[in-house]
């Protein structure tokens, strides 16, 4: 099957319905071995036992900014091809991303507690996800506000894309201002700064929550195609009973 | 385990947020799956399935 094909919701429901079992397996087995090896993992030699925090909290924070990117490659299908199945995945991405970013936000106060003595500081790192997390929620505000849904979705694809300045603003904003946060030690131009015995756990906690959050991904997608069925049926019924 | 607490605090607040999250794409998905099976138990189909009896 071309990727083409899956770009109409009926192939979609049908190809995802054989995929989304499986992928929720891998996400199940990834976060399990992820986990594991997280708790086995060496105490970091300045942190302690709270670098465990690191393996949920550094995930949280990739893949509030993966759904953000994944909303932004949609809002081009919604605006540029018009494509319902764009506004489909740019719908269902929204509450997914908003979770993990908020769930990035709390983790990485209670790790910034005991290593930093607060909970918050407003530097340029924690500021900008708190604002990706402003614009994830203004984005599900935005589709909830209006009414019609092909109106609903082009705007929320312009904020959408207006808001994709605030991604590399959260990735560098660690080297271009002074940050209580740290820099970055995974994916930097000269390779990872942390030990391998700490990099890898965090590698596989990454791929089982990578899976996961194309596992909801996929079943939200699922849900607003049916969603979306259900409200033409539902008018076809109101109409019919009128005439 | 130092500072058990906020380790203990920051997987179950996890945990939280994402069992809340799954559960409510389940029921989602669940409700749009029976409102649209009620639809075609009362004959409404879509027209590239045609009428129901």
């Amino acid at each position: 099957m071309a990727l083409i094909d899956l770009a109409n919701p009926t192939r979609f429901l049908a190809w995802s319905g054989r995929v989304l079992p499986w992928l929720a397996g891998t996400a199940a087995l990834g976060l399990a071995a992820g986990l594991a090896l997280a708790f086995l993992a060496p105490a970091d030699y300045q942190q302690g036992d709270t670098v465990k925090i690191m393996y949920i909290h550094v995930p949280f924070a990739w893949l509030g900014m993966f759904g953000y990117a994944m909303m932004a490659a949609s809002a081009l299908g919604i605006l540029v091809w018009r494509h319902p199945l764009a506004d489909v995945a740019h719908k269902a991405a929204a509450p997914i991303g908003a979770t993990f970013t908020f769930l990035c936000l709390v983790t990485g106060a209670l790790w910034g507690r005991p290593m930093w003595g607060t909970y918050w500081v407003w530097d340029a790192r924690l500021t900008s996800v708190l604002v990706l997390l402003l614009l994830y929620l203004g984005l599900i505000a935005l589709r909830a506000a209006v009414d019609d849904p092909g109106r609903a979705g082009r705007a929320a694809a312009v904020l959408t894309l207006v808001g994709v300045v605030n991604l590399p603003i959260v990735k560098f904003s660690v080297d271009w201002w002074n940050t209580l946060h740290q820099p970055a030690s995974v994916f930097r131009m000269d390779g990872p700064t942390i030990a391998p015995s700490l990099l890898w756990p965090l590698l596989v906690c990454a791929f089982g929550f990578t899976a996961l959050f194309l596992a909801l991904h996929m079943l939200a997608m699922r849900t607003e195609i049916l969603r979306r069925r259900v409200e033409v049926l539902e008018a076809r019924a109101a109409a019919e009973a009128t005439a | 385990m130092a500072h058990a607490l906020f380790i203990a605090a920051a997987y179950g607040i996890a945990a939280l947020g994402l069992i809340v999250l799954t559960l409510y794409l389940i029921a989602d998905n669940r409700a749009q799956r029976r409102a649209l099976a009620e639809l075609e138990a009362r004959g409404v189909r879509r027209r590239s399935e045609g009428r129901g009896a």
